[in-house]
This record gives C-alpha cells, sequence and structure tokens, in this order.
C-alpha cells in the first residue's frame, strides 16, 4: 500500500493524469478547475511527462482538441467547470457519438446567473444528456482513483466511450488531504496502453463523423443507448479488478449504515462525507437513519440503487440543481422514474441544498430528517423544497 | 480533532500556514486537512483559512465554525473581524501583537486563553518581510503541542527551498518568545 502524503485534490488529479502516462492535455483554465491544469502544464514543462499539452483559446476548442487526438489514437485527457462544461455542450455529443476513449474531470461549479464560482452540480446535471459515463467523487482518493479507473473503463474495447469524473469545486478541489498516490509502475500494470479500434491515419484513411441521414439517425441514436447501458457490466468488472490492484473498493452505489434504517437520505458527491458523519452522531442518540450515495450516473446503476434502499419507507433525497418550474432537482426526479409503479416504494422528500457554495451542514440534514420522519408519520409529502432560503422556502415566502 | 481557523489578510500566507501545519500532521501519521474559504483572493483583504487534525479519517467539508484554536496573523484585523467567533470553551487564540494578552483581551472583548507573540518584530528580524504566517505557526505549534515541532521544519525547508533559513528561524523564534496564558 502506498503511503499516505498530504496533497491538494487538484494536484494529486494532476498526478494521476500524469501516472496515467496520457498522451494530450486540451484544455483551458477555469476556477475551480485551474490547479488541475495548471500542475499538468508544470509536469509536461518539466520533462516529467512525455505528452502535448495544447493550450486552447476556449473550451469549445479544447474539446474538439480533446477528439482529434482521441480520433488519433491518443490517451486523451481535459478538466473543466461551469461555464467551461457549458461551453463544451455541443461538442460533448460529438465525442460520445464517434464513441471516442478520453477522461474529463469536472470539478462541479454553479452556472452563472448570479456569476458564481462556487460549488453546486448545476453544471454537470444539465449535461446528463451527452452520453458519457459519468461517476462522482466523495474524496480526493476517489478522484484520484477514479481517474486511472476512467482511462481504462473508457478504453475498455466493450465501452469506448468518453467518460466525465465529477468532483466537487474547493470542497474537493482546493482541499489538502491524504491520498495514497499510485505509481506510474502501479497504475501501468493496471492499465495497459490504448488500443484504438480504429484511428485517424493518413496512410490508411477512414471517415469519422458524416452525416447522419433519417435513414441512419434513429440507429445511431439507438448503438448511443447500448453503448452506455452496457458499459455497467465491464464498469463493475473493472472496479474490481482495481481493488485487486490497490485494495480500495468500488461500487456503483455505495451505501453507510443503512441497516433497518426506515429513513435514508440520498446524494451524491463530497457532501456525502460530512452527511456519514452526521449519519454517526445521530445513530449514536439512537435514532435509526442510513446513507446512500451514487458513486455511478451515468449508466444510471437501477438495480444496485432499488437493491441499496430496500426496506426503506422514506427517501430524503439532496439534489444539487434543479429545473426552475419543472418537476425539481434532476436526483429525485430519476429516482422517482426508478421506482415508479413499484409495490411498497418508499415516499420521496425532494430538497435542493448547496447552491453555489452554501455550506452543507449538520442542521440541514437535521432539518431534512425532520421532514421525512414526518412524511414517515403519516404527514403529506411537501412539493420539493429549496432548503436553506433566508425567510422562508419556495413556495411559502 | 482539533480544528483550527486563521484570520489573515490576502497575501499574508494564511492558507499556506493551515496547509503546512496539515501537511505536517500528515507526516506525523495523522489524518489532516487544509483548505481556504473560498473566494477571489483579493490583496489585503481579510481572509480564513481552515485546518482539522484527527487521529481518524476526517469526514467534514464544511467551514470550522466551532474552532478549538484560532490564528490571527495581522494585529490590525482585531478591528474588523470576529476572531472569537464560535471560539469553543477552552478555546486557545494566538495573535500576533505587541501588546499585552490582557489590553487586547479588553479591547476586543477577545474570548479564550491568549497567546502573544510580536510576530511582525521577528519576521522583518528574520525573514526581512512582515509575513508572518510561518512566525505564527511557531506559536501555535507551542500553544497546541499538537505537531512535533521538527516535522513543522521540515515542511517549511520543502515549501520554501532557499529561502527556508529565515522562516525557520523566525518559526523558532516565535516557539521560544511567545507568551503563553496559563490555562
Amino acid at each position: 500500500m502506498a503511503e499516505r502524503k498530504g496533497m491538494e485534490v487538484s494536484i494529486a488529479i494532476a498526478e494521476a493524469a500524469s501516472a496515467c502516462d496520457v498522451d494530450c492535455i486540451a484544455a483551458y483554465p477555469i476556477t475551480p478547475q485551474t490547479h488541475v491544469v495548471e500542475h499538468l502544464s508544470e509536469i509536461v514543462a518539466d520533462g516529467d511527462l512525455d505528452a502535448e499539452f495544447i493550450p486552447v483559446e476556449s473550451e469549445h476548442a479544447a474539446m474538439s482538441c480533446c477528439c482529434g487526438c482521441a480520433s488519433a489514437g491518443a490517451r486523451t485527457f481535459t478538466a473543466t467547470a461551469s461555464q467551461g462544461l457549458a461551453l463544451m455542450h455541443e461538442i460533448l455529443f460529438i465525442a460520445a457519438n464517434l464513441r471516442l476513449p478520453m477522461v474529463m474531470v469536472v470539478a462541479n461549479r454553479s452556472l452563472s446567473g448570479p456569476i458564481s464560482i462556487w460549488n453546486d452540480h448545476s453544471d454537470v446535471m444539465t449535461e446528463r444528456d451527452v452520453g458519457w459515463v459519468q461517476v462522482f467523487a466523495e474524496n480526493g482518493q476517489e478522484a484520484v482513483d477514479m481517474v486511472i479507473m476512467g482511462h481504462r473503463i473508457s478504453e475498455d474495447k466493450r465501452i469506448l466511450l468518453p467518460l466525465m469524473v465529477n468532483f466537487d469545486g474547493f470542497i474537493l478541489s482546493h482541499m489538502v488531504e491524504p491520498i495514497e498516490m499510485p505509481t506510474r509502475e502501479e497504475v501501468k500494470k493496471f492499465l495497459p496502453d490504448f488500443e484504438p479500434q480504429q484511428r485517424l491515419d493518413i496512410d490508411d484513411p477512414i471517415t469519422m463523423g458524416p452525416v447522419g441521414m433519417p435513414v441512419v439517425y434513429t440507429e445511431a441514436k439507438m448503438a448511443a443507448e447500448w453503448a452506455v447501458r452496457n458499459s455497467y457490466e465491464p464498469m463493475v468488472e473493472i472496479m474490481g479488478e482495481f481493488e485487486k490492484e490497490f485494495g480500495r473498493k468500488y461500487k456503483p452505489v455505495e451505501t453507510y449504515r443503512t441497516d433497518d434504517a426506515e429513513i435514508l437520505l440520498i446524494m451524491m458527491g463530497g457532501i456525502a462525507e460530512t452527511a456519514m458523519t452526521w449519519v454517526d452522531k445521530v445513530r449514536d442518540e439512537g435514532v435509526k437513519v442510513g446513507l446512500v450515495r451514487f458513486r455511478m450516473w451515468r449508466p444510471l446503476p437501477v438495480d444496485d440503487f432499488k437493491k441499496a434502499i430496500a426496506g426503506a419507507k422514506v427517501l430524503g433525497v439532496l439534489d444539487r440543481h434543479f429545473s426552475p418550474g419543472g418537476p425539481g432537482g434532476p436526483m429525485a426526479q430519476e429516482i422517482k422514474y426508478m421506482l415508479y409503479g413499484q409495490d411498497h416504494a418508499p415516499k420521496i422528500v425532494e430538497t435542493v441544498v448547496g447552491l453555489g457554495g452554501r455550506d452543507v451542514n449538520f442542521s440541514d440534514f437535521d432539518q431534512i430528517f425532520d421532514r421525512c420522519k414526518e412524511v414517515l408519520g403519516g404527514a403529506p409529502i411537501p412539493p420539493f423544497e429549496l432548503i436553506q432560503v433566508r425567510g422562508g422556502h419556495y413556495g411559502k415566502a | 480533532m482539533l480544528e483550527l481557523r486563521f484570520h489573515g489578510r490576502g497575501g499574508q500566507g494564511a492558507v499556506t500556514s493551515a496547509e503546512l501545519i496539515a501537511l505536517a500532521a500528515i507526516a506525523q501519521g495523522k489524518f489532516a486537512q487544509a483548505f481556504p474559504s473560498f473566494g477571489p483572493e483579493r490583496r489585503g483583504a481579510p481572509v480564513m483559512a481552515f485546518a482539522r487534525i484527527d487521529d481518524k479519517q476526517i469526514r467534514n467539508r464544511t467551514a470550522v465554525s466551532n474552532p478549538d484554536a484560532v490564528v490571527v496573523l495581522d494585529p490590525h484585523i482585531l478591528h474588523i473581524a470576529n476572531s472569537s467567533d464560535g471560539l469553543s470553551k477552552d478555546g486557545l487564540q494566538v495573535v500576533n501583537t505587541m501588546r499585552s494578552a490582557d489590553e487586547i483581551r479588553e479591547e476586543y472583548n477577545l474570548k479564550g486563553r491568549l497567546i502573544t507573540v510580536d510576530a511582525n518584530h521577528i519576521a522583518e528580524q528574520e525573514i526581512g518581510r512582515v509575513i508572518t504566517n510561518t512566525t505564527m505557526l511557531g506559536a501555535l505549534i507551542r500553544a497546541t503541542g499538537v505537531i512535533e515541532r521538527e516535522l513543522l521544519v521540515d515542511e517549511l525547508k520543502v515549501r520554501f527551498g532557499r529561502l527556508a533559513e529565515g522562516n525557520i528561524n523566525a518559526f523558532n523564534r516565535a516557539y521560544e518568545e511567545c507568551c503563553v496564558e496559563k490555562g
């Protein structure tokens, strides 16, 4: 086992990409992702990584360059956040539908307006439909491990899809914490050389990305659906191999102290760590409550989730984004999709917390848990609610 | 768990202080985290940084609101920042000041046990600039005993390279010269 070393998580992620011996990095700096690409450019400039670092003029260009690199058969890495991810939007679909392996870390940050550089999940949640594999890290170690696993998953010939590693801006990206950093040799054993199934080669030309006439477009979309859905099993297999090699176990859906719990809180990302400490506190007081966290978000791990919540009566869902005038937060919508029509389905209390960097602390978990207890006791289920709004929440102000 | 909060101004190295103590704690085999009060960085504006140190894995990503110890890097920041806010009972405040503990406690209504050190003076003599972050760490380590002194010196060597000597001297002088109120 590697030694635990204190590192800023962004620096650790850059080191992890370097340990993966990536060939191409095309990136544009944006808060709170900046330290990732800054450090990678240093590693390349110092000659410690034999890679092409392409400093581009925008994120639109960054993702376009990444598509070019991956098309040529290069192991490709990039990082972005917020407005940067939004600017990549149209190219994200193309990367996925050209089946181009690459890893992108997203230091999750809110979208403007008002301008905010702080953490929530509005950037990634508006990119749910782009056809990428998407995972969420809870801490720095997981972000590092997901970058390493990410390249292996993305390049697996049964998958061949771009993969997004989400890690919370600031509360993860700017945190100095202990990390076990795998060495380049260890990573090389786990991550074989990228062998593209097809690549752009002037000596053996092919066409990539031609027009999809109405006669083939639907079939192409069906293929995209299969690609993402069928990535589930090889992903789980690769997580198992990672555990064998590095000793850290990763599952599509994580549970914490869910035994006998009638009420479960559901979330993703870094706030789950604070929530675990909160669960420990209230469990010590004799309250039966647990936590379920999505690590894998695309493909949506339906069976794992249903297994994780089996037996629970009320689910308190903590979204970090919502659709104004719509059905509330994305995670809650998708949980309803998974449970609709099921006998004895748990009741769902939908909440939105931690928008634009608002700290999520024990009193917020207490408040959501109280709401869940009321519903467990027979109170009507409230509509989705923005927690932490000063002066009264949405609908009651 | 020991929770720390640093008050300083942008450019004074509050974030570096928090990072150095966390790195030294991790090198000592403990678990630790350090992070800034997130926001645009403006030289001279009041800033905070936070650290947590524990013997087991730390699962908490909220800002430190009930610190066990507070470090005040700039004597004048007490006019505008409430360094006593949320300080735990039995808490400590390590303050950069040339005045006595009693004087500043009365003027700023400070809570907790006070540790005072004239860090401006020490930093100017040893480093040649009034950047007090490494100096203040000497007083903090003396007051809390949470980290082995030598491990912090090691971190100073790594972080400051050829500038390390002055910082180490300032750190050691603050360790020796600070006034620790009896508990």
